[in-house]
């Protein structure tokens, strides 16, 4: 994290002999200026995540991999000289203090590009104030109404899959193979919402039987009093539609009741970082959805190449799956300012919507309407045996292949199509 | 409600009782620690979190969650002793609030550098072995882990309650309680008393969050929230009374439980709500002396 390290007074005191230099250099001659500019000014791109708070673990990972994507496109001559730099800061998971650092970013570092926020409510507030500023945002967590018309604008990009992409896919891979009749352990809040819509509409198609959607508090530590109900409701399947700890701990908790022995698990995102804080135990046999898993590197070639460059870069783990998304939202900005052969806001946003691209996890496109990544969807299943080492901890199970036809419709968000 | 049957009401209030259980461990230290030294403990929580990380590390290094069940409790009762010694013991004498924002700080200095020690992502931890799996109870499947915590809190319990009863020791605690300073006139050293009452306090704490480990896994923050709980218990069972910590905290979570099962929007208000019909029909909760705090 050296990025997030650095104190603000490194970066006034640089500015501020930048500006007394050109200063200088001006009443000289205006054209040395120029080649200066060309070559001094670097490409920032500001990375607002929640370093601290529950999902701090995911956050520094997502620094990690954006740092990946940082050091590739500055190894290759940047563009035409002009290197890249990360402005790493600290959102809270606080959609208030997100839109201030964001503002920050904006006003006083003069970031080209944002990318980051790790919560849907975090990631609205930051494309508000990028959408105001004509600035790109590049969002990398999971969301549903940031697709939507009254909260997208042509500056607004999501690298990440949304809910109803993932848990359609978990849905169409789980509703057939393990029966109809479903239940719903939801945290009460706009994730958890989403992702029960994005397995309803899923359940539609297969004609699949709600028994309950029984809901918890955000940040709940014993779901116990919760789990007789649902086991006396006999359901074939258990959507259990929370994130982080409170995935491991209602997991856990329902190994433990025995859930297990007669009600599949599934859950829309199973986390890596999840599995490895809560254990095999807790987590084995259940199946989940994921925008990543680095053992698709047998599959990719890309997906090789990233883990590799991340090995190399940071002690020889793996990326996690929301680590893996930092680099995308960089790369792809990065990639796109390079064949724009600008950093300029319009000819950035035509060349991301004209870009197909493979870098980490196979083919990949942004669709025109809403920005919306169109990308593959992983199914996994966690595993207790068979470990080659200790990341190894799921299994691919499937892979939905990137389909527009799997995202709502750009007529159903309120896009022209 | 649809599929609500006996057999289901029967598990939901057994539920409630496990989760009773932890209620009262940490409730007990917390009283315990009032009712003597009148000391509001706010790094309970902390030393709550303290006992599953000992546990871990005791894990880690090769230990059995058998050997963890006494070992931690005499580590961070020790750790406690240490704290009543040279941190708590300066202020009595000086009011309340002294020590509450003592131990209130303390308990941030602890996360913090549980944080540094062990990282912030958390450890996990698995049920024992012996004790995996759930168990057909009569009305249906119930984790055998949790019947486990209810037993280790009923020992723990019986273990307490013989020690202040039988020992005369535990008549010297009892006599300290009602009136320090007789008991100090009578010759006998309170100071030491205090030291021993607070270790025995975060001993349980300790016990209380290794129990807690297997259930939920172990973050630095995990004593935070049940820290509130605590108080909770505490209050509606009378600050500084044993047997009202018991009852109150297996009424807490039994309320949980069944507020869970018909009004789950209302479980994390409702041991509030309970909190605040019981002060207002007894102030002093349960079984609380009058004037304690004053």
């Amino acid at each position: 994290m050296t990025s997030s390290g650095k104190k603000p007074t490194d970066i006034s005191r640089r500015s501020l002999l930048g500006t007394a230099g050109a200063g200088a250099l001006l009443a000289v001659s205006p054209f040395s200026i120029n080649i200066l500019r060309a070559q001094e000014q670097t490409i920032k791109i500001g990375f607002p995540v929640p370093l601290t708070g529950p999902y701090g673990t995911e956050a520094q990972d997502q620094v990690r991999a954006a740092e990946v994507a940082i050091a590739e496109f500055n190894e290759a001559g940047g563009l035409n000289g002009r290197k890249a730099e990360l402005l790493v800061r600290d959102d809270k998971l606080n959609p208030g203090e997100a839109a201030t650092r964001a503002l920050e970013l904006i006003e006083k570092d003069k970031v080209n590009f944002i990318v980051g926020s790790l919560s849907a409510a975090v990631q609205l507030a930051v494309n508000n104030v990028t959408k105001e500023r004509g600035v790109i945002f590049n969002s990398i967590s999971q969301s549903d109404a940031i697709n939507e018309i009254a909260d997208f604008s042509k500056f607004t990009f999501h690298e990440a899959l949304n809910p109803h992409m993932t848990a359609g896919a978990v849905g169409r891979y789980a509703f057939p193979k393990f029966g109809k009749k479903v239940a719903f352990l939801t945290a009460d809040y706009a994730y958890g919402h989403e992702m029960v819509r994005g397995f309803r509409e899923a359940g539609k198609a297969v004609g699949i039987e709600e028994l309950a959607d029984i809901r918890h508090p955000i940040g709940a530590t014993d779901f116990s009093t919760l789990l007789p109900r649902i086991q006396a409701l006999k359901p074939d399947i258990l959507c259990i539609c929370n994130f982080g700890r409170d995935q491991q701990i209602a997991l856990k908790q329902a190994t433990d009741f025995g859930l297990k022995r007669n009600i599949k698990l599934i859950t829309p995102i199973l986390l890596y970082t999840g599995r490895l804080a809560a254990g095999a135990q807790a987590f084995n046999g259940v199946i989940g959805g994921t925008s990543y898993y680095w053992g698709i590197e047998d599959q990719f070639a890309s997906a090789k190449a990233f883990n590799d460059r991340f090995r190399k870069m940071h002690d020889g783990k793996v990326p996690s799956d929301y680590g893996a998304l930092g680099y995308g939202g960089v790369k792809t900005l990065l990639m796109a300012a390079k064949e724009a052969g600008s950093v300029e806001s319009e000819m950035v946003i035509a060349a991301m919507e004209a870009l197909k691209y493979d870098y980490y996890k196979g083919p990949q496109y942004f669709r025109k309407c809403d920005h919306q990544s169109v990308q593959s969807v992983f199914i996994i299943e966690s595993k207790t045996q068979n470990q080659r080492n200790e990341a190894d901890v799921f299994d691919v199970v499937a892979t939905e292949q990137p389909n527009e036809a799997n995202l709502r419709s750009c007529e159903s968000l309120g896009h022209k199509a | 409600m649809a599929g609500l049957t006996l057999d289901l009401i029967g598990l939901q209030l057994f539920t409630g009782l496990a989760l009773g259980a932890v209620y009262v461990l940490l409730a007990i230290g917390l009283s315990l620690i009032f009712g003597m030294l009148t000391v509001v403990n706010f790094a309970h929580g902390a030393f709550y979190m303290l006992g599953a990380y000992v546990g871990v590390y005791l894990l880690a290094l090769g230990g059995n969650f058998w050997l963890c069940l006494v070992a931690v409790p005499i580590i961070v009762g020790t750790i406690g002793l240490v704290v009543e010694r040279f941190l708590i013991r300066p202020l009595y004498g000086r009011g309340i609030d002294y020590p509450l924002l003592l131990t209130f700080g303390l308990s941030y200095v602890i996360v913090e550098l549980v944080r540094i020690a062990f990282g912030k992502a958390g450890y996990p931890f698995d049920t024992p072995e012996l004790l995996q799996g759930a168990v057909d109870i009569g009305i249906g499947y119930f984790p055998l882990y949790r019947l486990f915590v209810i037993a280790a809190a009923g020992v723990v319990l019986l273990g307490l309650w013989l020690f202040l009863e039988r020992t005369s020791f535990g008549l010297i605690i009892r006599a300290g309680a009602r009136d320090p300073q007789i008991v100090r006139v009578l010759g006998v050293d309170v100071a030491r008393v205090w030291l021993v009452v607070f270790g025995i306090g975060t001993g349980i704490a300790a016990l209380a969050g290794l129990l807690a480990a297997p259930l939920q896994g172990v973050i630095p923050e995990m004593g935070g929230p049940i820290l509130v709980e605590a108080f909770v218990v505490t209050v509606v069972g009378g600050m500084g009374s044993l047997l009202g910590a018991v009852l109150a905290g297996l009424l807490v979570g039994v309320v949980v439980s069944l507020s869970s099962l018909f009004v789950p929007e209302m479980a994390k208000v409702s041991i509030f709500a309970l909190m605040a019909i019981v002060l207002l029909i007894r102030p002093q909760g349960f079984f609380g002396r009058a004037g304690l705090m004053s």
